[in-house]
């Protein structure tokens, strides 16, 4: 795709902001290993070789049985007996001693002095899922060790596991509402602003009254009729964030309508709609650029808060606020606190760092080397 | 009343635009629930007709209308009252969609270049943009359509991929004139399209419009203040004031010998490049200022500051009507019921006027 002569120039403006441009980096490579959380931390193994023949449990259901098991539910991959019958090809002298044969077909590829066809199982660098509740042998939460870098929570849950899946899960949350969000309130301001006149005084009283309304009661009302998950939240936000934009979008639109270029295209009998795309938006984007930042920044902010308070997603959601509410109950464990405020702080500065240099780089006024 | 049957020069055809009352009002509103308090009469009872091939030269001082006449023309502006029939179609009260179908007959070339290219199109795209909107041409066919449009103009087949901050003043007014060429208007309003152009490049586009103007048989509705370049181009000029049209006539014999008094005011004006000529010249200086459009006089518009105003003046709007051949004047002066004495004291006022 080519980039306009003005899209490079931009391109080259945020480059140039050092700080903007490496945070981009690091939150890319941060969110984008987010997205393969499952890869990095996940209860179930990536790889099985059993038997001469792989087998792949994050993406596939395989029963107990077909490792030799009894039950025909899932493999718990995490138990003894289950790792040593798929190491162990299956031998019976899992059920009697599993770490002992474990160990038996590993070294020697024997099991129970039998030869068996000895498999292996390749784990993720974090054997946790978020939603595992390790056996810890002692009182949740419990202190960072080598098995739980970051310590567990107090259902004994391992705390990198939750920080990963939290992260990816705050930052779609706060793209996924930023977008529908700003969809909405660009058109609402679009239409508002390129028509004018009644349906600008119509609507502005419209969002008058929206944005008189206590949001936070209407979700604790509506999270007390259904079970509060990812989309309602979503939804939730969405319906009560779109008017955000809605200002500065009708004031750039109201101010372009009488552009010079915008009456000649209608003089040219170009349509309402594709003179409001093409002639007016572009004018818009830089103003809703600059509120960019602070929608999505806010948006992590109220999820956060809505969780922290226990009124957003279910608690086995991975979730960063109900790990700072854990913090918060459990001031005995430091490790809480400083996990989630460390994951805050690297979030949003890189987001805000971002953001800044987006914003200067699409000002018109600024002058670079 | 108003003679809109009257033919034009000879040569020229049939009617194309004929504009029969036209009224464009802006409401005033005031108050805490915006009470409908008044009008501004930008545009007021204005009636002419052009024909085909023919140029009408608009002229008036700033705020006189003349902008607004061509923007409500083209139906960038709701005209309050009146018909605008272009092309046998009364286009001042069509729906949107039939509108929009109509648009290629009648264009715009706008006053300021600058404003009205789109800063992030480029030259192809603003020229192209008329035949997205009114053909589905493949890009081929729009682009050979384009370079034919640029050719036409004067521009360089290079510059179409280049943006319009790139262009000087002139060569932007070029591309606003494709643009309006671009779906073969029948008639386009140019909009003081020289207003904004160094004097070196006016003659230039000026005398582009003109060849344009042979080349497609195009009609013109020519808005300036710039009353020598009226003469240059215009074959009948309409002179108004305050909204209104105070005399229509052809080019030669309105600037030879004007005959509404705003018109003779208003012609003395122009700057004359012979300095022997420009001695012995007699100019009129009205006084007074242009009264508010949202209250204009109750009389004719022109009697608070009308050298020759007289007791009617003051009481009666004068309406448009043939005084001569081809001449349209609205002032009592000349109105019938003065007869063959009120020409006579027509001739009178005049000479008055000049010693003045």
């Amino acid at each position: 795709m080519a980039l306009s002569p003005l899209n490079q120039r931009r391109w080259r403006n945020f480059k140039a902001n050092r700080r903007a441009f490496w945070s981009l980096w690091i939150f890319l490579v941060l969110f984008g290993l987010s997205l393969f959380a499952e890869l990095l931390a996940n209860d179930k193994p990536l790889l099985i070789r059993h038997k001469g023949e792989f087998y792949t449990p994050i993406f596939q259901f395989y029963p107990e049985t077909a490792f030799g098991g009894d039950f025909r539910t899932e493999a718990a991959y995490r138990d003894p007996e289950v790792q040593c019958l798929i190491v162990a090809a299956g031998s019976e002298a899992c059920w009697d001693d599993p770490e002992g044969v474990l160990e038996e077909a590993r070294s020697l590829g024997t099991a129970g002095g039998e030869t068996v066809q000895a498999g292996w199982i390749l784990w993720p660098p974090i054997p946790y899922s978020y939603n595992t509740i390790n056996d810890i042998g002692g009182a949740a939460p419990s202190a960072p060790d080598a098995r739980h870098w970051l310590g567990t929570d107090d259902t004994a849950r391992d705390v990198l596991a939750r920080v990963i899946y939290g992260f990816r899960l705050s930052v779609a949350f706060a793209l996924i509402v930023t977008l529908t969000t700003s969809v909405i309130g660009i058109a609402a301001g679009a239409v508002q602003g390129y028509f004018g006149g009644l349906t600008d005084l119509i609507f502005q009283r419209v969002i008058e009254l929206w944005g008189a309304t206590p949001s936070l009661y209407i979700i604790i009302i509506v999270a007390a009729i259904w079970q509060m998950d990812f989309w309602l939240l979503v939804i939730l936000m969405t319906l009560f964030g779109w008017t955000a934009l809605v200002g500065v979008v009708r004031a750039e639109f109201l101010r372009a309508r009488n552009f010079e270029y915008v009456r000649a295209a209608r003089a040219l009998g170009v349509s309402d709609r594709v003179i409001m795309f093409r002639h007016v938006l572009p004018n818009a984007m830089v103003a809703t650029l600059t509120m960019l930042p602070f929608i999505v920044t806010g948006t992590i902010g109220s999820l956060a808060a809505l969780d922290f308070l226990g009124f957003g997603l279910p608690s086995s959601a991975p979730s960063l606020g109900e790990l700072t509410q854990q913090a918060k109950q459990n001031l005995q464990a430091p490790w809480l606190a400083f996990t989630a405020f460390f994951t805050f702080a690297l979030m949003l500065s890189l987001l805000v760092f971002i953001f800044e240099g987006v914003r200067d780089a699409f000002d018109p006024r600024k002058t670079f080397r | 009343m108003r003679d809109d049957t009257t033919p034009g020069p000879a040569t020229k055809g049939k009617p194309l635009v004929q504009v029969e009352g036209l009224k464009m009002y802006f409401p005033v509103f005031t108050g805490l629930f915006r009470r409908h308090t008044g009008d501004v009469k930008a545009v007021d009872d204005v009636s002419f007709t052009l024909m085909e091939g023919e140029t009408l030269g608009l002229v008036g001082e700033s705020g006189c209308g003349k902008s607004t006449v061509g923007r409500a023309l083209l139906r960038l502006y709701e005209p309050t009252a009146g018909k605008v029939v272009i092309d046998g179609v009364d286009v001042a009260h069509l729906d949107a969609e039939a509108l929009r179908r109509k648009r290629p007959t009648m264009q715009m070339v706008f006053q300021d270049p600058q404003a009205s290219l789109n800063p992030r199109m480029t030259l192809a795209d603003i020229i192209g943009e008329p035949l997205n909107e009114h053909t589905n041409w493949n890009a081929d066919k729009k682009l050979a359509r384009i370079y034919e449009l640029m050719d036409a103009v004067g521009l360089n087949r290079r510059f179409a991929n280049r943006y319009p901050h790139e262009f000087s003043g002139g060569q932007r007014q070029r591309i606003g004139i494709a643009r309006a060429l671009a779906l073969n208007p029948k008639f386009i309003v140019c909009d003081e399209p020289i207003a904004a152009l160094d004097v070196s490049i006016q003659a230039q586009v000026v005398n582009l419009l003109e060849d344009l103007q042979e080349k497609f048989g195009l009609t013109y509705l020519f808005i300036s203040h710039d009353l020598s370049m009226v003469k240059h181009i215009a074959d009948r000029v309409a002179v108004m004031y305050l909204g209104r049209i105070a005399e229509l006539s052809p080019r030669d014999a309105l600037y030879a010998r004007p005959l509404h008094p705003y018109a003779e005011a208003l012609l003395s004006a122009v700057p004359e490049p012979d300095p022997s000529r420009a001695a012995r010249k007699e100019r009129i200086i009205l006084k007074g200022d242009v009264p508010s459009p949202a209250n204009p006089p109750k009389g004719c518009n022109f009697c608070t500051r009308c050298p020759k105003v007289f007791d009617r003046c003051r009481v009666e709007k004068p309406v448009l009507r043939e005084v001569e051949p081809g001449r349209h004047v609205a002032c009592h002066l000349y109105s019938e019921s003065a007869g063959p004495t009120g020409q006579s004291e027509a001739k009178e006022h005049n000479q008055q006027g000049v010693m003045q």
